[in-house]
């Protein structure tokens, strides 16, 4: 537009001087910046940085792996070695006979440890974002006691109260049955906690528009707020599965039929008391079955996961 | 109509049935029959003997006495124990936690989504079942996986027996408990550090900010204070979860020279082994004050009037 320039004032060159003085700034800055969209070699020296702990975290977890897929024969060779010559199926096969031998079937543990894993993650989530949607949304009276003894729930130790769980489960009558192993992993507080801070971000608005829409509470909570907080729900779906599916306390301690246990304790039993070379590979392959669904669910739903962690703040 | 409800606030306060309540009711039903209440028998049982046979008998303090006067194993091993190793995983893992949230915030989406995964993949493995395979690693013969290792780069000239001795025990422990501490609180810091407005490093720097630690100190910690505290919390909880690891390692209980041997590990003994359960609630009691404390401090160092 303007074709023509005036002489700058002094003031002017000051500003102009400062102004380029920040950009400068400014553009170094954006090369260090947190969140970066490219790669930038200043990423380097963080990979670096890295390498170690990765190589630390993942050895145990290749370990697993290889282990499970190698022959008897090579599982006490000397040189020890990681990678195996030849895979095979051996181990979990072993795995699977050695079930039958106990009268009980390996698909009856994996059956059971199924079925409770399920129960769990639906009815935790269902009962926890009820909660949640009355500490967000709705008014009574105590609902602030309530989330304040919820937040101080998360700082319990659960192992710390085996001793009471013992006794409340001995007398709740529930022991010996399936229920024995949904019903103590349903109270999550910390699963309340993390789906009532991602419900606080769902703007009021919403809430009372629907109110004047004519919808009721239940109606508001089903079809309005619980589609907007998926990812807050899948995040508790993969620690409700994580506490069930390794869960081992329940069979442990309130069951006494065999067909009603799950995996992870058969597993234990079945690697604890013996020290065989066979059961060094069946171990292995238990801990791979144990270990994969984790991962696999944890892999699907991380980007909801992390979208959850970022509201899960204590003030 | 209008009047009365301007009313309600001078009247005295009465409950008054509301249909919010059957939001919140099967919660509260789990809730307080296996959180709330566990606590309060924890507190009455500890108070009295039970054997599980008979109703307990009232004993008052005797149990507290107990344990500080005459259980050797509880004041010469257990408490400082536990004392010990939440001292060392709690700050370590916290401390590594965070640092690794700040590393991956500094890398691209993608490489940051895969580097997260493996490093939180330990915290999605069974615990007990893990010892299995610690045992093989870390084998007192030169077949173990770390004997073989140092023996073959010469830094040792025989085998080690890490799982016997009691130092080693401990050792492997704490590797263990760093290994997998990378759990929500870090993918909670994470979030947290990537949550932080934009701006505010723009106008630090502008400012004069010239370091990432001025940049860590000044705007990264006090923006994130929620899921610092969040993961402190995390990190406290995570760290009692070390409970039967030595007995799996040395494949005895106790281990030897009750290595590793934490009060939670003590507890379940005199709970489920020897079935004093006043005795073992006594000693849930402790440990739940000492959880309470240390996320007292926690809060303290964190919370957002802090």
């Amino acid at each position: 537009m303007n074709s023509y320039k005036l002489p700058l004032t002094k003031t002017e060159k000051i500003i102009r001087k400062y102004k380029r003085a920040r950009r400068n700034r400014r553009a170094k800055f954006l090369g260090t910046m947190i969140n970066p969209s490219r790669f930038h070699k200043s990423q380097i020296k963080f990979f670096m940085l890295l390498v170690p702990f990765l190589v630390v975290t993942l050895l145990p977890l290749i370990y697993i792996f290889s282990h499970a897929f190698k022959p008897l024969s090579e599982l006490y060779a000397y040189p020890p070695r990681i990678f195996a010559s030849r895979l095979t199926l051996d181990n979990f096969e072993n795995l699977f006979l050695a079930a039958s031998q106990t009268g009980v079937s390996f698909g009856r543990y994996f059956f059971n440890s199924l079925i409770s894993s399920a129960s769990v993650i639906g009815l935790s989530m269902l009962i926890g974002s009820l909660a949640a949607f009355s500490f967000s949304f709705l008014k009574y009276k105590i609902k602030n006691t309530l989330f304040l003894l919820n937040q101080i729930a998360i700082m319990i130790v659960p192992l710390a109260v085996a001793v009471p769980r013992f006794i409340v489960m001995s007398n709740l009558g529930i022991t010996n049955s399936m229920l024995a192993h949904i019903i103590p992993l349903l109270a999550m507080p910390v699963g309340v906690f993390l789906v009532k801070q991602f419900m606080d971000q769902v703007p009021r608005e919403l809430y009372e528009a629907s109110i004047i829409d004519g919808a009721n509470k239940w109606q508001i909570y089903w079809r309005v707020v619980l589609p907007l907080v998926k990812p807050a729900l899948a995040t508790v779906a993969i620690l409700a599965f994580q506490n069930s599916w390794n869960n081992m306390e329940t069979s442990e301690l309130y069951i006494k039929q065999e067909a009603l246990r799950t995996l992870p304790f058969y597993f234990s039993t079945l690697t604890y008391n013996t020290s065989s070379i066979a059961a060094q590979g069946m171990s292995a392959a238990a801990s791979l079955i144990m270990f994969v669904p984790n991962i696999l669910l944890f892999i699907i739903l991380q980007n909801s996961v992390m979208n959850t962690m970022a509201h899960s703040g204590i003030k | 109509m209008n009047k009365s409800n301007t009313m309600v606030n001078l009247k005295p306060k009465q409950f008054k049935w509301n249909s919010s309540y059957l939001f919140v009711m099967p919660y509260l039903l789990v809730f307080f029959t296996l959180v709330v209440l566990l606590i309060v028998i924890s507190i009455l049982l500890s108070l009295t003997y039970y054997d599980t046979i008979n109703f307990p008998t009232w004993v008052g303090l005797e149990n507290y006495v107990a344990i500080f006067t005459q259980d050797n194993d509880f004041m010469q091993y257990a408490l400082p124990n536990t004392l010990k190793y939440a001292l060392i995983i709690g700050p370590g893992s916290y401390g590594l936690s965070f640092f690794m949230a700040w590393v991956l915030a500094q890398l691209t989406h993608r490489v940051r989504t895969i580097v997260a995964i493996i490093l939180y993949s330990p915290s999605l493995t069974n615990g007990v079942l893990m010892a299995v395979i610690w045992r093989v690693l870390f084998s007192g013969d030169s077949r173990g996986y770390l004997n073989y290792l140092l023996l073959s780069l010469g830094f040792i000239n025989e085998p080690v027996q890490w799982l016997q001795n009691s130092q080693m025990i401990f050792g492997i422990m704490i590797f263990v408990g760093i290994w997998s501490s990378m759990s929500v609180g870090f993918l909670a810091m994470m979030s947290g550090i990537l949550n932080i407005n934009k701006d505010l490093y723009e106008a630090a720097y502008v400012d004069g900010m010239k370091s990432r630690w001025q940049e860590i100190f000044y705007i990264t910690i006090p923006s994130m204070k929620p899921q610092m505290l969040f993961g402190a919390v995390m990190a406290i909880v995570g760290t009692f979860n070390a409970a039967g690891l030595a007995s799996a390692l040395s494949g005895s209980i106790p281990p030897p020279q009750f290595a590793g041997w934490l009060i939670v590990d003590h507890m379940a003994d005199y709970g489920f082994a020897r079935y004093e359960m006043g005795y073992a609630s006594a000693l849930s009691v402790l440990l739940l004050l000492l959880v309470f404390s240390f996320n007292k401090l926690a809060t303290k160092l964190f919370s957002e009037k802090g």
